[in-house]
């Protein structure tokens, strides 16, 4: 494994060092999963395990990845690193294994809320959160005179309040390029609405609604005070104006926000302004208009018993609450570990979840209303459809995609 | 080429020298300016706040006191240990340009060399086959390539590379045999030579032109793939382009846009060698004599 | 050339296409007509870090079954090449009876996936197509007037828009065209509009992405004819300014028809790839504007559901509309090479 956060391993090796005697394993162990650096620790540490050979491959394409590796048998991965959202794929085509033995036997430790259960059996083993939030510039707020919205309706209000009194010109950011992010942030707004992506035991879609509207015309409300180009910006852009100085309020990704003004060459007003808080509410609603996120590993199905044995016990040393005695890790990111002291930038994804934030939905079929709506959305932002007339797309593309996948009849 | 007489007119020398300045700027200077971006923190890169910040990096003074950095290479290099990467690179373009050659040059000159009808057809189904979108074939090698334990290694990447791109090596390759006049090896064939040794001893010395460079497009697919690459090497074998990709940055989390554009700048270092080195070959007319068409 | 001398000169090339691209496309295909078996779904309690709710799952234990008596899945004809996906049908048939002008229709028609893709992948590959082989032909026959000391060094940086890497080139410029950017600064004074932004528009989306096709794929038609060029022959050139050819005349006569096979090799190589656009859309970020066939099947095959089959199905599409583009073109090589022989 390329040494990524090269610093952080080096650290760790002094910590593990102590730890590794505790975990001995049997077998092969090959992990595959995204690769931001929480997850780099937590291969790190699987890797410290003695007695049988522990390899990762750490990409941003393992969703494209995971799923081909895993339906041999013998699998080429024993584990999977996923999010809320992709475990499903790993569901629908049943390559992963119940853990409920491995964990009555070895998972004493773990906390109740790190299991991950489908109806009934555990399934993955969470160990980080995540969820978008609020990122603001208190000290534009405050020359402004507005207080930190709570809600959406309060950001356009104070979105007005900073243009007209001309501090920034666009002064709101959101990650809204067309295709998985836009589809994102109308999934926060429609269950921020109260809306319901599917009737209720279906796979009917329910999104061209009084809500799905609803949600729309508040996403075009934003739009206006958005720099033109917002169908082009995705986080990494959107970000990059924050960092510029020309976004006051923006609907951010919890695990971004400790590295948000830490990088190089960002201006000293935008590093003293940076605040965030928990997400918004829409409407009137108590929802707040956002979902929650939760990465955690799985266990391959198509591998003898002495490799699951093997791969649960090293992924259990790779998230050993002894990781979060390396300083770098606590900032990486929102853990569920045992002994994890939230950072002053996790209080975002602790808001949304003491909120009651709506968990990503983990559908079979969710993920195609996700790529329909990326994909149909963009027409009623440019305003070339009514809100109506684009959620009706997103039904008939989702219908067709549904239809094919063997979801709908 | 030009004698006395031939020499162009003033004008015409003029308007010709004109337009390849004006190409030139069109052609590099999105390439100099990464250069001179690279040298600067990112927020001077993008320049967003104020597009001259690129010029004066006024962000990068605050930060490292000077106007430019190295932090950019100093990170790729030293914290990623790009160098693996470029090692990698190199290996996967020696490997293909080596093998599609070999095997595109004997394919193309029998090509160019047999009148049959199926001659057609093989080059129209080697053109069809060249039409299937290479991400399609990528996702149809995924299961296969895990089945038989072969996913990740760089051997079948350098295989899969040189398949994808035989149908445009074949073509090429096809077209400057058929510009090498027939009478050549016929001749040697005449002489009392085999097929293969009429191409080995009169073919082959003549060719070059054509193989340099069809070799040097067979090098730019492999070195700048980035479908075939990102899906089929393990995260230890990443080729350079993956890697850039990597050092991007995705949704989830923070890139390093300014480590991937130090990248590039010096990853283009051994192109401008290889570039200088062949052009002489190409330039220099090997078979000026020799080729009539 | 013999039979057998043919053969096996042709085989290792042979060998390679049929291993990983025509066992590929037949698998494709087979894929295009199978889709994954119906799922059939229970409802359960789901509990995560977040709590527990109620929701649907694939009963593995019923659907295994469908499975293991049908591995492709169920055999569904050309339904998904019909679907509202791809070819949509219906769903044409519906716009035509419910619009009431032909503008209506067409842009009904443009709302559909792939229709509004093809409409931008044909304008691309119509207006970039020829205007790179003319660009490319203009630098070629300049380039080769230089003096050898200059070539060396006008050939690299005529190389650059090829080398770096696309997914880099085209977020540098992606960057570069930004309203803030250097070009997009430049280009808003020229218009002399301060709010001009390239990106917030379909037109300008358009014209850009074109503009970036052509400086990409320009140095490759530049080296193809520059090679050719140098074994252009002298004696027809002395032969025709003898006859008091003008200059215009020779490149006309003797140059174009030398240079002629290349050309057309350029033409078919550019218009495949260029009808198979895909890293500008995604380098630009575009999709809101300009989407291709190559995009969609990107899209199927990215999203956290796989759609295998939409994606076999476009591909096929893909290989059919490409012999179709290029049918003029091969027919003429057909002549030429029965011509020959």
């Amino acid at each position: 494994m390329f040494l990524r956060v090269f610093t952080t391993a080096s650290a760790l090796a002094i910590i593990t060092a102590t730890s590794a005697a505790a975990c001995e394993i049997g077998a092969r162990v090959s992990i595959v999963g995204n690769e931001f650096p929480a997850i780099q620790t937590v291969g790190a540490n699987a890797q410290a395990c003695t007695g049988g050979e522990v390899t990762t491959n750490l990409t941003a394409d393992h969703q494209k990845i995971n799923l081909p590796g895993m339906q041999g048998n013998p699998a080429e991965y024993t584990s999977a690193i996923i999010a809320n959202s992709s475990i499903v794929a790993l569901m629908n085509d049943d390559v992963i294994r119940p853990l409920d033995d491995l964990v009555a036997e070895f998972g004493q430790d773990l906390k109740p809320n790190q299991l991950v259960s489908i109806g009934g059996q555990v399934m993955a083993i969470a160990f980080m959160a995540n969820a978008q939030h609020l990122v603001y510039r208190s000290d534009i707020l405050e020359a402004a005179g507005v207080e930190p919205p709570k809600t959406y309706e309060e950001m356009l209000a104070a979105a007005e309040a900073i243009r007209s009194q001309g501090l920034l010109e666009n002064p709101v950011g959101g990650a809204y390029m067309a295709g998985w992010n836009l589809a994102q942030e109308f999934n926060n707004m429609f269950l921020g609405f109260g809306g319901q992506h599917f009737k209720p035991g279906t796979a009917e879609p329910s999104v061209n609604s009084e809500a799905g509207v609803k949600a729309l015309e508040m996403m075009k409300a934003l739009s206006a005070y958005m720099n033109p180009d917002f169908l082009t910006h995705d986080s990494n852009a959107t970000n990059a104006e924050y960092r510029a100085g020309n976004v006051a309020l923006m609907n951010m990704w919890g695990s971004r926000a400790a590295t948000l003004v830490t990088v190089d060459g960002v201006p000293e007003d935008v590093k003293n302004g940076f605040a965030i808080a928990g997400p918004m509410t829409v409407g009137g609603g108590d929802t707040p208009a956002s979902t929650l996120w939760w990465d955690g590993w799985t266990v391959a199905k198509n591998i003898p018993d002495e490799e699951a044995e093997a791969t649960f016990k090293a992924m259990l040393n790779g998230i050993d609450p002894s990781i979060l005695q390396d300083p770098e890790v606590p900032t990486q990111a929102v853990w569920l570990i045992d002994g994890y002291e939230p950072t002053p930038a996790a209080i975002g994804v602790f808001e949304a979840a003491n909120a009651g934030t709506i968990p990503y939905p983990m559908l079979p079929y969710m993920g195609l209303m996700h790529t329909a709506l990326g994909n149909e959305l963009a027409d009623f932002m440019q305003g070339d459809e009514t809100a109506e007339q684009a959620l009706a797309d997103v039904e008939a593309a989702y219908t067709a995609a549904a239809k094919e996948k063997g979801f709908l009849q | 080429m030009a004698s006395e007489a031939q020499r162009p007119p003033l004008s015409l020398r003029l308007a010709t020298n004109g337009f390849i300045v004006v190409w030139l700027i069109l052609a590099a200077f999105p390439f100099l300016w990464t250069f001179w971006g690279s040298f600067k923190v990112e927020l001077d890169f993008f320049s967003i706040a104020d597009w001259t910040n690129a010029l004066t990096g006024t962000n990068t003074r605050e930060t490292h006191g000077s106007a430019f950095t190295l932090a950019g290479y100093e990170g790729a290099w030293v914290q990623e240990e790009f160098w693996r990467n470029v090692i990698n690179t190199f290996i996967v373009c020696f490997f293909v340009v080596l093998t599609s050659l070999t095997i595109g040059t004997l394919g193309g000159y029998a090509l160019s060399r047999s009148g049959f009808k199926y001659v057609f057809w093989l080059l129209i189904i080697a053109l069809i086959f060249r039409a299937m979108p290479p991400i399609t074939l990528v996702a149809g090698y995924m299961l296969p390539f895990f089945e038989w334990n072969i996913w990740g290694i760089l051997p079948t990447t350098i295989i899969v590379l040189v398949a994808i791109n035989q149908p445009f090596t074949l073509w090429m390759l096809h077209s400057f045999f058929q510009n090498i006049p027939k009478e050549l090896d016929e001749s040697a064939k005449v002489d009392g030579c085999t097929q293969f040794q009429a191409f080995r001893h009169v073919i082959v010395p003549v060719m070059w032109p054509g193989v340099i460079t069809t070799g040097l497009f067979s090098f730019l697919l492999a070195y700048n793939d980035f479908a075939v690459t990102s899906m089929l090497l393990s995260e230890s074998n990443r080729t350079m382009v993956p890697e850039i990709a990597a050092f991007l940055g995705t949704t989830y989390t923070e890139g390093n846009v300014m480590f991937a554009v130090a990248a590039v700048v010096s990853a283009t270092a051994p192109l401008f060698v290889l570039v200088m080195f062949f052009q002489r070959q190409i330039v220099s007319g090997l078979t000026a004599g020799a080729v009539k068409g | 050339m013999k039979h057998r001398t043919f053969f096996w000169f042709f085989l290792p090339t042979g060998l390679a296409m049929v291993l990983f691209i025509a066992a590929p496309i037949v698998s494709v295909l087979i894929q295009s007509v199978f889709a994954p078996h119906e799922a059939v779904f229970v409802t359960v309690e789901n509990c995560g870090p977040f709590g527990c709710v109620q929701e649907t799952t694939i009963d593995q234990a019923a659907t295994q079954e469908l499975r293991e008596a049908q591995p492709l899945g169920r055999f569904v004809g050309l339904d998904i090449y019909l679907d509202r996906g791809h070819l949509a049908l219906a769903e044409m048939g519906e716009a035509w009876r419910s619009s009431d002008s032909l503008g209506g229709f067409f842009a009904e028609l443009r709302d559909l996936p792939f229709y509004g893709a093809m409409a931008f992948t044909l304008t691309y590959t119509f207006v970039c197509t020829p205007l790179l082989i003319a660009l490319g032909l203009v630098i070629a026959l300049a380039v080769n007037t230089l003096t050898q000391r200059l070539k060396g060094l006008v050939i690299f940086f005529s190389l650059l828009p090829m080398i770096v890497t696309p997914l880099v080139g085209s977020l540098i410029l992606f960057w570069m065209i930004d309203s803030r950017g250097v070009l997009g600064t430049f280009l808003a004074y020229l218009a002399g509009d301060p709010d001009l932004s390239l990106k917030a528009s379909t037109p300008l989306m358009w014209i850009s992405i074109i503009i970036y096709g052509i400086w990409s794929s320009a140095p490759f038609a530049f080296v193809v004819f520059y090679a050719g060029l140098q074994t252009l022959p002298q004696d027809q050139i002395e032969a025709a300014q003898i006859d008091g050819a003008t200059r215009w005349q020779q490149v006309r006569f003797v140059v174009i028809p030398h240079l002629m096979p290349l050309v057309t090799f350029v033409a078919l190589i550019q218009l495949m790839d260029n009808f198979r656009v895909f890293e500008p859309i995604v380098g630009f970020n575009a999709s809101a504007h300009a989407t291709s066939l190559s995009w969609i099947i990107f899209n199927d095959l990215g999203g956290e559901t796989r759609q295998l089959s939409a994606a076999a199905a476009t591909s096929v599409m893909t290989i059919i509309g490409v012999a179709i583009l290029l049918s003029p073109v091969l027919v003429r090589t057909w002549r030429d090479f029965r011509g020959k022989t």
